[in-house]
């Protein structure tokens, strides 16, 4: 079996450690050290539950050259940490010339989990200069993204979904030669019900995943699919559509002209109950949103 | 204690503040510029106090009306009239203005604007390299919540930070006691560090520093702000001037002072026309 994204979440933050760097965030030991994405070390930084305060020193970390690692347990605590990531650490090689690299794992989940802790919140970050934003749900996406934080000195923000951590195998691209339907733009966890969903419905559909939310860069594939698709494209997100989703929407537009649309969660709070969840678009969803613009 | 080494960094520094004034009445300088016209003992003195302490091998922090601390640390002189003038040669880029400057060369770190985000990083700077690091805030940003934890964390870990509070009593225009009730000594007394308050008085100010090996401490010293928070504005014309009043004390002699107060002027003026013009 290959190794799953957990484990080389895992093994990289071991060997990130080795290497004298710093990894940091609230509660990493408890609770299965982060879905045991985290090792069992004692020279994690546990930063007190002192939100903003610990972004902050997260920042400073990175002005030290420690390349820090910063483990949101939630990724909706990103509001919190904002500040530091997009006033601060983003900026200071612009304004100062001291670059403050830092890699924030930011971390999704879905379910029965409330209006603050569910669904991802990328788009945050998205409008801000100096910040690097993926997505990965693969172990080599994962490992891309860490060796592009690596080999250069900008801060990344990884949209990670708990959801993937299980995955062990790389997600492709879903072509075909005849002339497309439609093609699905997936983010985050979005991506598996994608699949499941095109495979049950006998439309025309490809997939082009987006992994790399800022800079967004589609492939010459893609760009080809959408410009040659019948009902141009969905950009389809864990977060509200009012957001990244619009914004990459945009960018497909204007490269191609085809007519994009986008799906996302709904356009309310999510709540604790299964009747008043959020969750991101589902393998149904998908079915039914993809049908209404084909049926148009 | 030298005192004349202190008030000759603080001479230059109001100098340069001095200059300021007239800059902006002039319009040379557009940018929002926050003064420290004042406070100049507190950085005067503290920088001194670390050079005699042989303590070269560290980082400071500081904030808008930050002019006099980037002077008396080390920062350069036509750098900071480059970054007033928006000049990308300037000290941050021309992008920082008056209230963001720093210098890689002193290890003077820069400020965002988020008013007191310099010190919780600089305590997280502090715990990855733990050099001796030096953290100037207002009265004001010490209030900010993120500020108070970055207390917290420092006296958890027992980090060789030195918190030193301007404290001139106002966020604008608005005083300490209609902000807060409590007292920033007793807060940091709390978090279990040394602490205490003290004027801006710089014999006294020298003597109370704590040595490193005592930090994480904080100072709250009390200054008067002489001109308005942003600009050139003077509400009060007769507030007491610590200067002024050490101008007069100085040995060994007040034409001592009269020429080191020239000397620096015309140190000033020339960076200034230097890059600007008369």
């Amino acid at each position: 079996m290959d190794k799953t994204l957990r484990h080389v979440i895992c093994q990289t933050t071991a060997q990130h450690l080795n290497m004298g760097h710093l990894v940091a965030g609230q509660c990493l030991r408890a609770v299965g050290n982060v879905g045991n994405t985290v090792p069992e070390r004692d020279d994690l930084t546990e930063l007190p539950c002192s939100d903003v305060a610990g972004a902050y020193f997260v920042v400073g970390m990175a002005l030290a050259g420690k390349r820090p690692m910063l483990i949101l347990r939630y990724q909706g605590f990103s509001w919190f940490a904002a500040s530091a990531i997009v006033n601060y650490a983003a900026k200071s090689k612009e304004i100062w010339g001291r670059p403050c690299p830092m890699l924030i794992r930011a971390i999704s989940n879905e379910g029965g989990i409330g209006p603050v802790a569910g669904s991802s919140h990328h788009s945050l970050f998205l409008r801000m200069p100096g910040v690097k934003i993926f997505s990965p749900m693969t172990p080599n996406e994962w490992k891309s993204a860490y060796d592009e934080f690596m080999s250069g000195d900008d801060v990344v923000f990884l949209s990670e979904h708990r959801g993937a951590w299980g995955n062990d195998k790389d997600l492709k691209p879903k072509t075909q030669d005849e002339y497309p339907d439609i093609v699905l733009f997936p983010i985050s966890i979005t991506r598996f019900a994608v699949r499941e969903a095109t495979d049950e419905i006998f439309w025309r559909t490809v997939i082009h995943d987006i992994y790399r939310i800022k800079s967004f860069s589609p492939s010459e594939k893609a760009i080809e699919d959408l410009k040659l698709s019948r009902f141009g494209g969905i950009v389809i997100d864990d977060d509200y559509p009012d957001g990244t989703a619009k914004a990459l929407a945009l960018d497909l537009h204007n490269l191609t002209g085809a007519k994009m649309h986008v799906l996302g969660l709904e356009d309310r709070t999510a709540g604790f109950s299964t009747q008043t969840d959020n969750l991101p678009p589902n393998t149904e969803k998908i079915k039914s949103f993809i049908r209404s613009i084909i049926t148009v | 204690m030298n005192l004349t080494r202190i008030y000759e960094r603080a001479a230059l520094c109001r100098a340069f503040e001095e200059e300021c004034v007239r800059r902006i009445e002039s319009k040379d300088i557009t940018v929002p510029c926050y003064l420290s016209v004042g406070q100049e003992y507190i950085p005067a003195t503290i920088s001194v106090w670390l050079e005699d302490q042989g303590i070269t091998d560290r980082q400071i922090f500081i904030q808008h009306r930050g002019h006099s601390q980037y002077l008396c640390f080390g920062g350069d002189l036509d750098a900071l009239v480059l970054e007033l003038l928006g000049d990308p040669r300037g000290c941050a880029n021309g992008m920082g203005g008056s209230a963001s400057i720093q210098s890689v060369s002193a290890n003077i770190i820069g400020h965002d604007g988020m008013l007191g985000s310099q010190i919780p990083i600089a305590v997280g700077m502090c715990y990855a390299n733990h050099k001796p690091t030096i953290c100037f805030a207002g009265d004001a940003a010490m209030e900010e919540d993120y500020a108070l934890a970055a207390l917290g964390w420092a006296a958890t870990h027992k980090l060789p930070i030195l918190f030193i509070v301007e404290d001139n009593g106002l966020s604008i225009l608005t005083e300490k006691k209609v902000r807060r009730s409590w007292d920033i000594v007793a807060v940091a007394r709390g978090f279990g560090m040394d602490a205490r308050n003290i004027s801006d008085n710089p014999k006294e100010l020298y003597q109370i520093l704590y040595p490193v090996k005592l930090w994480p401490s904080l100072i709250n010293v009390s200054t008067t702000r002489l001109l308005w928070h942003t600009g050139a504005g003077c509400d009060d014309s007769n507030a007491f001037d610590r200067h002024q009043e050490v101008s007069n004390q100085i040995s060994p002699s007040t034409v001592y002072a009269i020429e080191t107060k020239l000397r620096c002027e015309q140190k000033v003026k020339e960076a200034w026309t230097k890059h600007c013009g008369t």
